[in-house]
């Protein structure tokens, strides 16, 4: 039986009690697989990663000689979240984006926050994703972020946390996607006898979110023209864009094939050049506009700034957006929600110190081979000192960098991370994982009932990034409720 | 000069703004992409089935001599174009050494596999465009080759080998003709896949010419009729020539069938007809009219194979016959190329001094944004 050897060990674990019995969501999932053969797990298993070399489903690993494209490893247990649980979530989420872009908004026009010192304005103002640029300048509907991908994990009481939010170009829906349709395609029954929410309205939504949000001067209000702005082919993401370009049934441009001409973006066709309203883009702010940021930067289109700024075309996300998930700001967060909403956040996030802040730096100093330090403007896992497990050299590295700099370090105590059975070559193992769910702001805003949860497949690791060594799992919100 | 009167000559019309909403447009470097994926698959299958073709004939000659092994392969490799670069990595042309560099070199950019990579590229630029099917195709013949080598395909049989690679390409463009919408792009991808079936079928008639026969006398004899017959099975063509002259291998016959057939599908005749018809629907020129010049020049080429006669090559040679319509379907490849799929790379430096200075009036113009507040109040 595949899960009769499988142990808990005093790891908060998704799909089991602590005393090893199946928890009641997830009680179709566990009868369903448990009769399954080994031998045909592994068929199954293989048939699916298959299935996605086929598919080309991949992405391209950077600092990898050979330029390979790899698959995203996914596992075929999914992971299943109660309706009672995501209602909590999906609130906490809505909740949590209302608030910064209320933030953004603010802080791009009268800055009553910081007037009000409830954020010190130095923080803001000096960060490295604040647009001095974009000060004063309006964007439709006062919506600055329309794609939001937040990071949640749980800790060892199964609590929610937010760990980190992502608003500047968050990746990732297509797996959400594709790892739906294949766990489909190997086990149809475990959808049959669970009851499962859909998550394949996505491109759908996005695509009205996007289309929502054009330039009040465009003439085409009906069917305003949207594209998807791609680095290009050799991204480690391109999949996704062209996934989702195709899903949407827009245009995927490179910046070669964008011009600007008299503050307005148009697309160089077979045609002609045909105008743009609105840009998907995936490339960072830094890249994005050689003629204001980076003037090396080869995949931008010179001129899109001053188009935006004329009100003649839209991106998403806005810039400048960057400076809402700066980590020393996510420490502000419950502030900014109490602040604008005049609410109590719904959602918890981690215990989070600020080495810019005396006390706080003295603490983390003191203490830096128990916690957990963070660059204020990385991601994907880089820049990240995880205390318990460093080398001394690395512990030093990072004290002679906080001290230097303490501006661009946050630090936060190691939260253990809940753990789900997993495939490995021992059979199913404890892995740790997290949960991105993704959330549109359109007309409203929606979060996609499921999203993509992240799993660290080597044994103890806490590291879930794909360019790290991390899975997928396709991630269920159940329809209805449950009864124990 | 009177044909310049009826040409456009004003502004290129990629530099024109269309506006209003249009929700069929095509990037350029989309039709380029499609255009090329065409060709390199179309190509990949011909270099496969003359191969394939070439390995079997020497079959048919029981022992040969080293030099004659030699003197088999050369027209090939001068089919391929890449002579000068085989000879300077190979000593000498052996089926083996032939096998690996027309079907695995990455030197060698027409390589079986250069031209397979460069189908899947460009199909993965355009993936949004192309269908599902078509692309996992690509990935499928990709992720083959990635797997084999010369010494895998010594091993198993190279006739099974190429058929593989030639199902592929059969495979992709059966599921064009099955998924893929009639919009414009259709028109590139069969535009390119006509262009290089035409170029290939001359290149492969053209090798003939280049095969030494033991005798002068041997004309008509054992050998000769086994390549004729080995040209026909190159271009797949051996069963419908049949059908058509009813078995006899008459070497003029396989040439002019080869050239002039208006209903075999890789004839040069037949595919030239199908460039002609997707260059009308890409420029939207009206049928027998033309608007610029390298419109023109096809056109003429077009009407005058039409009314060309086999004597008429006879006495042109049919050598230099071959090597024109290979110029004038390299020049038509290179008129729509620059007009439709070509836009010349922006000029970063220009463009962003451009928009700096449009920043600078903007900022001029715009009233002094008030100051971000310092701290404190």
């Amino acid at each position: 039986m595949l899960f009769d050897n499988y142990q808990t060990e005093g790891f908060f674990d998704e799909m089991f009690e602590a005393d090893g019995s199946p928890r009641p969501h997830y009680a179709p999932v566990y009868n369903g697989l448990h009769q399954v053969p080994q031998d045909e797990y592994k068929n199954k298993q293989a048939a699916v990663e298959l299935a996605f070399m086929r598919g080309g489903v991949t992405f391209t690993v950077y600092n990898d000689s050979q330029g390979t494209e790899r698959i995203f490893p996914f596992d075929c247990v999914p992971r299943v979240i109660p309706v009672e649980e995501w209602e909590v979530i999906e609130k906490g989420l809505i909740q949590r984006l209302t608030a910064l872009n209320l933030f953004l908004h603010d802080i791009y026009h009268q800055q009553k926050i910081l007037k009000d010192r409830v954020i010190p304005a130095q923080i803001v103002l000096g960060a490295k994703h604040f647009r001095r640029e974009f000060m004063h300048f309006e964007v439709p509907k006062d919506i600055y972020v329309h794609i939001c991908g937040s990071d949640l994990i749980r800790d060892n009481d199964g609590k929610y946390l937010v760990l980190e939010d992502n608003l500047r170009c968050p990746s990732g829906a297509s797996y959400m996607l594709e790892n739906r349709s294949a766990l489909k395609r190997a086990f149809p029954d475990l959808f049959r006898a669970s009851g499962v929410c859909a998550v394949d309205t996505y491109p759908q939504q996005l695509l009205k979110s996007m289309q929502f949000v054009a330039p009040v001067n465009s003439p085409r209000q009906e069917h305003p023209n949207v594209v998807l702005l791609t680095p290009g082919v050799y991204n480690s993401a391109y999949f996704e864009h062209a996934f989702l370009a195709r899903q949407m049934g827009i245009p995927i441009v490179e910046g070669r094939d964008l011009v600007a001409r008299d503050f307005k973006i148009y697309m160089r066709t077979t045609s002609g050049l045909v105008p743009v309203d609105v840009i998907y883009r995936r490339i960072d702010d830094d890249f994005i506009d050689p003629s204001v940021f980076r003037p090396d930067s080869l995949l931008g289109v010179p001129g899109l700034v001053n188009a935006a700024r004329a009100g003649n075309i839209t991106l998403a996300n806005s810039i400048g957006t960057g400076i809402a998930d700066d980590k020393v700001v996510y420490y502000y967060v419950p502030k900014i929600i109490k602040y604008y909403l005049n609410e109590e956040p719904i959602l918890s996030q981690v215990e989070t110190y600020l080495a810019s802040e005396t006390q706080d730096r003295t603490y983390i100093l003191e203490n830096l081979n128990k916690l957990v330090v963070k660059s204020a403007n990385e991601a994907g896992g880089y820049g990240m000192l995880m205390g318990p497990w460093a080398a001394s050299e690395e512990i030093e590295e990072f004290r002679k960098n906080i001290i230097a700099n303490p501006r661009n370090f946050i630090a936060q105590p190691p939260i253990s991370l809940s753990r789900h059975p997993t495939w490995g070559e021992e059979g199913f193992g404890g892995r740790h994982i997290d949960l991105r769910p993704y959330i549109l702001y359109g007309e409203k805003i929606t979060v996609t009932p499921g999203g993509l949860t992240r799993v660290a497949l080597r044994k103890g690791s806490l590291v879930v990034n794909s360019s790290q060594g991390g899975g997928s799992k396709d991630t269920w919100v159940l329809q209805n409720k449950v009864t124990a | 000069m009177t044909f310049t009167s009826s040409i456009n000559k004003a502004a290129n019309p990629r530099e024109q703004i269309v506006d209003g909403p249009k929700s069929n447009v095509m990037l350029s470097r989309v039709a380029a992409s499609l255009y090329w994926m065409s060709r390199y698959l179309e190509r990949a299958e011909n270099i496969a089935r003359l191969l394939d073709v070439n390995l079997q004939l020497l079959l048919d000659f029981g022992k040969v001599s080293e030099e004659a092994l030699k003197q088999h392969w050369i027209p090939v490799l001068r089919a391929s174009g890449e002579e000068d670069m085989f000879f300077q990595v190979y000593g000498t042309a052996d089926s083996r050494s032939v096998v690996e560099f027309l079907t695995f070199s990455e030197q060698n950019t027409n390589s079986i596999c250069s031209c397979i990579y460069a189908a899947r590229e460009n199909g993965r630029q355009v993936r949004d465009q192309i269908s599902l099917e078509m692309w996992e195709v690509l990935n499928a013949a990709y992720l083959f080759l990635k797997e084999s080598d010369v010494d895998k395909v010594w091993a198993r049989g190279a006739t099974e080998f190429f058929d593989q690679v030639k199902n592929f390409s059969h495979l992709f463009q059966g599921l064009t003709d099955s998924t893929f919408s009639r919009n414009e792009g259709y028109e590139f991808i069969q535009f390119g896949k006509f262009l290089e079936r035409a170029d290939k079928t001359s290149r492969i008639l053209d090798i003939k010419y280049h095969m030494l026969l033991p005798k002068v006398t041997d004309v008509g004899g054992a050998v000769d009729t086994a390549q004729w017959q080995a040209v026909l099975r190159s271009t797949s063509s051996l069963e419908a020539y049949r059908r058509y002259y009813v078995a006899e291998i008459v070497p003029w016959k396989v040439a002019m069938f080869l050239v002039f057939s208006e209903s075999f599908p890789r004839s040069i005749r037949y595919c030239i007809e199908r460039v002609g018809e997707f260059v009308h629907l890409i420029t939207d020129t009206p049928s027998g009219q033309y608007r610029t010049e390298g419109e023109r020049r096809f056109g003429k080429f077009l009407q005058q194979t039409r009314f060309t006669t086999p004597d008429e090559v006879l006495r042109e040679g049919l050598h230099e016959f071959l090597e024109r319509v290979q110029k004038e379907l390299l020049a038509v490849a290179d008129h729509m190329f620059d007009s439709f799929m070509y836009h010349p790379p922006v000029d970063m430096a220009a463009e962003i001094r451009l928009h700096q200075q449009e920043q600078q009036q903007q900022q001029v113009r715009a009233p002094e944004p008030p100051q971000p507040h310092r701290n404190g109040r």
